[in-house]
């Protein structure tokens, strides 16, 4: 597999990045609410303004489940199906919801901290399509 | 209570799966039931509002059981069908323009878990693809976050399901007839952690209908009317954790659950203190104990020992599901609303046999909670 794409440009800064992704979010200039992914709403004041800005890429584990089985269309993903870990990290302003590299519950925690990363998520023909999720922070000495 | 409305008439479909009979038919014997409950004819209702989410449009009924050229209004509001056709038929009633009307749901969904298009709720396609747009990991990570807030184990979460299938096998009506222990719950599969198979309910089938009366003339129909003292419909606010959110506030501020349920107390003048049992929303188990504070039927963390002391059964002090919930009679949408409601009038007239509540209870409430964060509560009394 040798061409690649991200399952939608939109949700990232600047989406040529494909190694060191920068999530796109939402800022009310009025009352500073963070939303993602980008909408020009805001849902706290009702402003229609909101300026686009790049996420955070790290935060910690705010809550996470794994999943079990395959969901319906249009899920889309590998064959044979793995259970994949879904969470949301905090990231300060806003908590994003992520697929998580790790499926294992008992490798998770709510508070640890997470960094932001790429995933394949599925094939079509012979593109790779990637999204976005996060990986327990390696720790470094 | 004279400028309350009352149930005057109640009907049911057994829920669960009944091959061969549509979603619509479910609703007529429901209707059926629920005129000859009020000793009614179809020909005196004078206004119908009906919903169904996927088994086709209610007003259809009528050619089933009678076209008498009476309005009939189509609801279609997901998991707030019920809730909203009730609320809508309440004013209708209240406004003094009608004496009697029907609100009837029913609903046939195919097997598995719902499956909706983030199209229409206007999140990007992305989301379903790559495995996000999945209700249950809702619950599954909103409960993960309070078990860890309030302590509550594992064994809550089994607990509350062992008592919806008890529930449900002494519930003619139910799907699931079969009580279960803990262990056999704990032990099944796994379908959201930490949440497993029998945790959840499933989407299925079934029919109720309600007649309704103008309080004043209730009489007529029955001696055993039922007020319905409050109904009360809230989205969600800002700052609230809600199904299908690719983002949400790092603190979760407040609910729809919690601001329908208040309302719909402060409307009634009838306290959380005052209610004799609830049927509040399960979808899954951690839903109802989450919902059982959320309500203010108790205060947060208090469930874990409500529960472990049997409370929450109908001999207990706060009697909560005592049909089996959804757990044990499945969801369909159009109709899971006002099985609560039927369940309430069932408990209130002293009909309900094995499952009843003693002491002859005098109030009741209800609660659902759906996507995309909707909450529909009310409060009913004899
Ligand atoms: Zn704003």
């Amino acid at each position: 597999m040798s061409e690649r794409r991200w399952v939608d440009d939109s949700l990232f800064v600047d989406p040529s990045e494909t190694t060191s992704p920068t999530l796109a979010g939402a800022r009310c200039p009025r009352c500073s609410t963070t939303t993602f992914p980008y909408q020009s709403g805001c849902p706290r004041c009702g402003g229609d303004a909101a300026e686009r800005i790049a996420l955070p890429t790290t935060g910690t584990l705010w809550s996470f489940t794994v999943q079990y089985f395959a969901p319906k269309s249009p899920y889309r993903g590998f064959e044979p199906f793995e259970p994949y870990g879904v969470g949301y990290v905090d990231l300060g302003d806003v908590c994003v919801e992520a697929r998580l590299t790790v499926n294992d519950p008992a490798a998770l925690a709510l508070g640890m901290p997470m960094e932001l990363v790429t995933l394949p998520a599925f094939a079509e023909g012979d593109v790779r399509v990637d999204t976005f999720a996060f990986a327990p922070q390696e720790v470094t000495a | 209570m004279s400028s309350d409305v009352a149930i005057v008439g109640i009907g049911i479909h057994p829920f669960g799966r009944t091959e061969g009979v549509s979603g619509r038919a479910q609703g007529a014997f429901a209707a059926r039931q629920a005129l000859a409950d009020a000793g009614v004819e179809w020909s005196d209702i004078q206004f119908t509002y009906g919903g169904s989410h996927s088994a086709g449009d209610p007003d259809s009924l009528v050619s089933d059981l009678g076209l008498t050229g009476a309005p009939f209004i189509n609801v279609h509001n997901g998991c707030g069908t019920g809730g909203s056709a009730l609320i809508s038929a309440r004013s209708a009633l209240m406004s003094g323009q009608y004496d009697l009307g029907m609100v009837v749901g029913f609903d046939k969904h195919p097997r598995g878990a719902f499956n909706t298009d983030p199209a229409s709720l206007g999140i990007g396609e992305w989301y379903g693809q790559t495995g996000m747009m999945v209700t249950t990991q809702f619950f599954a990570q909103k409960i993960v976050r309070y078990m860890a807030e309030h302590g509550i184990g594992h064994e809550t979460l089994a607990a509350v399901a062992e008592k919806s299938f008890a529930l449900g096998a002494l519930n003619p009506n139910a799907w699931r007839r079969k009580a279960l222990t803990a262990q056999e719950i704990l032990d099944a599969p796994m379908v959201n952690h930490p949440l497993t198979q029998y945790m959840f309910c499933s989407p299925g089938e079934g029919g109720i209908a309600l007649v309704l009366a103008r309080g004043e003339v209730a009489h007529r129909y029955t001696s055993t009317p039922v007020y319905l003292r409050s109904a009360e419909f809230r989205s969600r606010r800002f700052g609230s954790f809600e199904v299908f959110s690719p983002w949400t506030t790092p603190e979760t501020l407040t609910g729809p659950t919690s601001d329908a349920a208040a309302a719909a107390f402060e409307s009634a003048g009838i306290g959380p203190e005052d209610i004799d049992l609830a049927q509040i929303q399960d979808t899954e188990s951690g839903a109802e104990i989450m919902h059982m504070a959320e309500t203010g039927l108790c205060a947060h963390g208090e469930q874990e020992k409500l529960i472990a002391e049997g409370q929450t059964r109908p001999d207990g002090r706060l009697p909560i599901n005592t049909d089996g919930g959804v757990i044990a009679n499945g969801e369909p949408i159009g109709a899971t609303g006002l099985r609560q409601v039927y369940e309430t009038v069932m408990q209130l007239r002293g009909n309900a046999g094995q499952r009843q509540v003693p002491g002859a209870p005098r109030t009741g409430f209800t609660h659902v909670y759906g996507a995309p964060g909707i909450s529909a509560c009310t409060v009913l009394s004899r």
